[in-house]
């Protein structure tokens, strides 16, 4: 368990970390989101006993990271943004030097290492000196470095930033594959990452925390949540909408530039059925007709740049 | 198991040493450091006019090698880690600042301490010619280590003020500089003006040649290994100091 009491970082007269209290349990996969600056890395590096908290305390598995660094840095695996490595080592190399640092010798090293390499794929690039390597490798040794111990905590800044489609795919089902009963932390300020592959999402902003819960439930608070979305062929999109308006669960009507029609439910309402009636009413060409589950992306905007929501309304929300 | 303390200082060490090797820079390094020291000894150190069967020609230019060439050995050991960013992964494993910081300062000595025993031809030069007190070249080669680690560790600890190398090397160059002369006028007319004596006195006795002058001609005085091994163990202490503060940034 990582628990997280009343975490503060100021760097001077600015502060990058303003009393964040969270825990994660084993199992859980926690989705770190923000803008940038919000203190995202600030918050991990503190986890991982790389910068020292101005004021609270951060415990990794019961182990205070301030009070026993060492102890606690065994537990974590950890990839920095960016994933800094020694550029002049070859791969094997550094994750030998890993390997020891960890306290794996002889056959055990070896195949720990054997392992990582299949995890993550590098084999081509074994015999390579790091700085030579394409980010998308780069980023991959820092993943295989962060995981070789097989450790119980896993923070991970940014594992995806830079990586093609396919890569970053292959690290979403890494991930996935690591989350039973582990700790992992992964921040992004991909949203689709979030959905895919954590279990919960914290939203931080200028260093304090906005928001907490379960993806699909942040998505909820989205004002998409219920909505309904629907493209009708051989007909103006404007006049659609227009129809849908009159109706009385609908509180607001939004036509996108490809021609597909939103219709947000006014309080609560449950409209799908409502739209469906009209569409068959009108006997139009649905090719498509379907109940949106809310828009994570306009709940991050709406809970990062305060629209609408004040901080106390999230936590009540909450 | 998980690796004691010594051992992860050898574990770091290793890695260090290695990384010398992985660039052109151990080999350019050496072949400098020899060649500078070959030309010093024979031609301005008049080694076969001296006629004397001993390395003091050899030995007396090892303050001014080494105030040039240790700042460049010296100057990536931190700088490098925090431009690079490797710094982050390094104090994110289990190991403790000292054991970093010695590790890497170790490698960093034992380079040296190989690049100086490359200069075994000459001991056997004057062991042909003539006949050395070999226990006097044994001290002074001892001597030649040990400043050479006081400057490993003035140059480790400013190496850490800056990520970048070549103000690294340049800080590192003059400090070193003020250590290998601070009993000598050009450094002690900065003080004598207007220190009290017993400051003037302090800053005179830290002076590395004085300190070295002795070793080099075969005098073991305890208090000159104890000086030299104090001065890394003070610098290496402020090391740990900086590299915590600066780690940030």
């Amino acid at each position: 368990m990582i628990e997280i009491n009343h975490l503060s970082k100021h760097f001077g007269a600015f502060t990058a970390v303003d009393d964040l209290s969270f825990t994660v349990q084993p199992g859980e996969v926690l989705g770190f989101l923000g803008p940038n600056g919000a203190g995202k890395s600030t918050t991990m590096k503190m986890i991982t006993g790389f910068l020292t908290p101005s004021s609270g305390s951060v415990k990794v598995c019961g182990h205070d990271v301030s009070a026993a660094p060492v102890t606690a840095k065994r537990l974590i695996g950890y990839l920095p943004e960016g994933a800094p490595a020694y550029g002049d080592m070859t791969v094997m190399a550094f994750l030998e030097f890993i390997a020891k640092v960890r306290g794996l010798t002889g056959a055990e090293a070896a195949a720990r290492i054997a392992a990582v390499i299949d995890q993550v794929n590098l084999h081509k690039v074994v015999n390579k000196q790091i700085e030579n390597l394409s980010k998308g490798y780069g980023r991959r040794v820092g993943l295989a470095q962060a995981i070789l111990h097989d450790p119980q905590v896993l923070i991970l800044d940014e594992p995806t930033d830079g990586l093609d489609p396919n890569q970053k795919h292959e690290v979403r089902k890494l991930i996935e594959s690591m989350a039973k009963d582990k700790i992992i932390v992964v921040s992004t300020h991909i949203l689709e990452e979030v959905e895919a592959v954590c279990s919960r999402a914290v939203i931080i902003a200028d260093g304090k925390l906005l928001a907490d819960g379960k993806p699909q439930d942040l998505a909820a608070r989205s004002k998409y949540h219920n909505a309904v979305s629907l493209s009708v062929a051989e007909l103006e999109p404007q006049v659609v909408a227009a129809a849908i308006a009159a109706l009385d669960t609908v509180a607001e009507v939004e036509v996108s530039a490809a021609g597909r029609v939103t219709a947000l439910p006014a309080a609560q309402a449950e409209i799908y059925n409502d739209v469906k009636a009209l569409a068959e009413k009108h006997g139009w060409a649905l090719q498509e007709l379907y109940v949106e589950q809310g828009r994570l992306d306009q709940v991050f905007r709406k809970i990062t740049l305060g629209e609408e929501l004040s901080r106390e309304n999230v936590q009540e929300a909450a | 198991m998980n690796p004691s303390a010594l051992q992860m200082t050898g574990i770091i060490l290793r890695r260090e040493l290695a990384s010398y090797f992985a660039t052109p820079l151990a080999y350019v390094f050496i072949i400098i450091f020899l060649a500078l020291a070959g030309v010093f000894t024979f031609y301005m150190g008049n080694f076969f006019e001296r006629g004397q069967a001993d390395l003091l020609p050899f030995f007396s230019f090892h303050p001014w090698l080494y105030l040039f060439l240790v700042p460049a050995i010296a100057m990536r050991l931190w700088a490098e880690e925090r431009k690079s960013g490797s710094i982050e992964l390094l104090l994110t494993l289990p190991i403790t600042m000292w054991q970093a910081v010695l590790g890497k300062f170790l490698a960093a000595w034992l380079f040296c301490g190989l690049a100086l025993s490359l200069t075994f031809p000459m001991w056997i030069t004057v062991a042909w010619l003539g006949e050395p007190d070999h226990g006097a070249i044994a001290a002074g080669y001892l001597g030649s280590w040990l400043m050479a680690g006081g400057f490993l560790a003035i140059g480790s600890c400013m190496s850490a003020v800056t990520k970048n190398q070549v103000i690294a090397f340049i800080v590192g160059l003059v400090v070193c500089f003020l250590f290998l002369l601070s009993g000598f006028p050009i450094v002690m007319d900065a003080f004598s003006s207007w220190a009290p004596s017993v400051l003037v006195e302090a800053v005179a006795s830290l002076s590395f040649m004085t300190h070295f002058e002795a070793l080099s001609k075969g005098v073991i005085d305890l208090r000159d290994v104890l000086y030299f091994l104090a001065v890394m163990a003070a610098w290496l202490y402020a090391n740990t100091l900086i590299v915590e503060m600066k780690k940030a940034d």
